[in-house]
């Protein structure tokens, strides 16, 4: 059974299409990166999936309809959403209380731990503690939850660099072992880079890019080239092309590496170049050779 | 398939190798009430620090007016009178902690983005929506009955102890009181008024504070008002108001005395004829459209 299963889910508020008929698969046991520019409906994807919102469609996720089974489907479920959603005036010790009172699979013991390496006091109230904090606390009740799916809508938004990188390294080492499946969308591509296990752009409501990422290093190629061997890369029709100093990288899709070797420095494009030459051809801009 | 396979099969999550994974639904509602009393301290603060300033002022009271009263029999008037006037303002202080409760309970949490949070838990809107629904109408009540009973049991005691420095027996005191008896007429008075009369009220507010964006202080007033005045206008008549009206002043079916005094020990109770009366059941039958409705609409909404 697929995680989370889409088929021409489509959502319209008014005139505006926020998600124009997606399709989606997601396995098990994969780490999903979500990557769009703001507006591209990756908030109202995820609201559909976590049963937030109404939608047109087929749904299913954990093998539940998440509109009609929001709250049965949160005990499989754990989601941080990209706005700091902890009440304020709760306390710590208030806050384990509770999510230890209607949480089936919440530990609480493994909360403890968690924050036992920060330097949150258990009587201290939301309110008293920084954006970081707060963020590392929510992160400490999450991951004490044994959910199957655990989604992140721009979790590390606002956060110093210090915090982002932790925030990450704990789902990486404490959490995500191979029974569960995490979903991040962020426009942070380099932060979830060498996190993910899947990647998928998403643009204007629809879903431009779905692969894994062995598929991605198997695929796409990056050429530094030259000036005087442009001609002779540009035969090889690559899906993209900037400038850099010194010559053009250009970014190929299943050409040979063999190919490409001679005509300079090969190297797997960053997700981050291959989601610009990805959405700029989306968006109609001059495809390849510069004038 | 025998019995045990299915009662296997029946504990969700047992297929996948999990505890099983459901949480009685009593527990969720008992989180679900103490969260809001975490929230929303002003439920108990409010009629506490009202019950301490009733103590306080009967306190200057019997010591500095009966005390200074040298006709005893004036002196036993001022420790007797008090008593009923502080149920009542322990009362109206509760009432209008309600109404500012209900106003707030589903804008809150929309306002402040925390519905994020709490719908990221698997506690069901409707869970959630008569979790917020029992803080007026069980919760409150209760309490109300439970402070009014130990304040007017403290100024009972001081009572007691002026009439004994006084000379005088206490014995005329607390028949007169006839505390007990007061006491039952308040829980009745709390559970038949406050609760279930009062039911469709608080069942709007919840209603108006799930729906409205922003002011739903106005939102609560204005369309009542508005559909009244239309009436008015459009047929000069004002049916709207009168309901209105009868549903504030309060379920006069179940005593026998209208508009008399709940504390009043010659008021006899009628829960027969208050059970039966047609304004009862159509406003409880109200009260579940709004918090229907209410349940509806957090479903769908997230923060504002």
């Amino acid at each position: 059974m697929a995680c989370i299963e889409a088929r021409g889910l489509r959502k319209t508020y008014g005139p505006t299409i926020a998600l124009d008929g997606i399709n989606l698969r997601v396995e098990e046991d994969r780490i999903l990166g979500l990557i769009g520019p703001n507006g591209a409906g990756k908030t109202t994807a995820l609201d559909a999936i976590l049963g937030l919102l109404s939608y047109q469609g087929e749904l299913r996720v954990m093998g539940r309809d998440p509109w009609n089974e929001r709250y049965q489907l949160m005990r499989d479920v754990c989601f941080i959403s990209d706005v700091a959603v902890l009440p304020r005036w709760v306390r710590v010790s208030q806050l384990l209380d509770y999510v230890a009172g209607v949480h089936p699979r919440f530990d609480r013991s493994k909360a403890e731990g968690f924050l036992a390496k920060t330097t949150i006091r258990r009587d201290r109230k939301v309110r008293e503690l920084s954006k970081g904090m707060v963020t590392q606390l929510h992160l400490a009740l999450v991951m004490a939850i044994d959910a199957k799916l655990l989604v992140l809508d721009e979790p590390t938004l606002g956060l110093d660099i210090l915090y982002r990188k932790q925030f990450y390294d704990s789902l990486l080492n404490d959490y995500f072992d191979h029974h569960r499946t995490i979903v991040v969308a962020t426009h942070q591509v380099e932060e979830i880079e060498h996190v993910i296990t899947d990647v998928m752009f998403i643009d204007r409501g629809r879903i431009v890019f779905d692969r894994s990422m062995e598929e991605v290093e198997s695929r796409y190629l990056e050429v530094m080239v030259r000036p005087e061997q442009a001609a002779a890369a540009r035969a090889l029709r690559p899906m993209h092309e900037r400038q850099a100093i010194g010559g053009s990288i250009l970014l190929f899709n299943g050409v040979d590496r063999q190919q490409l070797a001679p005509l300079g420095d090969v190297r797997t494009p960053s997700i981050a170049d291959l989601f610009v030459a990805v959405i700029g051809n989306q968006h109609g801009q001059v495809r390849g050779a510069a004038q | 398939m025998n019995t045990q396979s299915n009662a296997i099969l029946d504990t969700p999550g047992a297929a996948q190798g999990f505890a099983p994974a459901v949480i009685p639904e009593s527990r969720l509602m008992y989180w679900s009430v103490v969260r809001e009393l975490w929230e929303s301290r002003s439920i108990y603060i409010a009629p506490l620090a009202v019950a301490a300033l009733i103590l306080l002022g009967f306190l200057i009271a019997t010591i500095g007016r009966a005390l200074s009263e040298a006709n005893l029999a004036q002196r036993r008037a001022v420790l007797e009178e008090p008593y009923s006037f502080a149920a009542l303002l322990i009362m109206a202080t509760t009432f209008i902690v309600s109404v500012f409760y209900c106003l707030d309970a589903l804008h809150g949490e929309r306002r402040d983005r925390s519905i994020l949070f709490w719908k990221s838990l698997p506690v069901s809107d409707l869970t959630t929506v008569l979790a917020k629904a029992a803080i007026p109408l069980v919760v409150l009540p209760l309490l109300t009955f439970a402070i009014t009973v130990v304040t007017q049991w403290i100024m009972a005691l001081v009572s007691s102890a002026v009439l004994l420095e006084s000379g005088l027996g206490v014995a005329p005191l607390w028949t007169r009181l006839s505390l007990s008896q007061t006491w039952l007429m308040l829980l009745y008075h709390l559970v038949t008024v406050h609760a279930l009369w009062y039911a469709p009220i608080y069942g709007w507010l919840l209603l108006v504070s799930a729906w409205a964006r922003r002011a739903a202080f106005l939102w609560a007033g204005l369309p009542l008002l508005a559909i009244a005045l239309v009436e008015k206008i459009a047929f000069n008549t004002t049916h709207f108001a009168a309901i209105l009206g009868n549903r504030m002043s309060g379920g006069a079916e179940a005593v026998t005395m209208p508009g008399s005094s709940p504390m009043d020990p010659m008021t006899h109770l009628t829960p027969g004829h208050f059970l039966t009366s047609p304004g009862l059941w159509i406003g409880l039958a109200t009260t579940a459209g709004f918090l229907a409705g209410a349940v509806r609409l957090r479903r769908s909404q997230g923060s504002i």
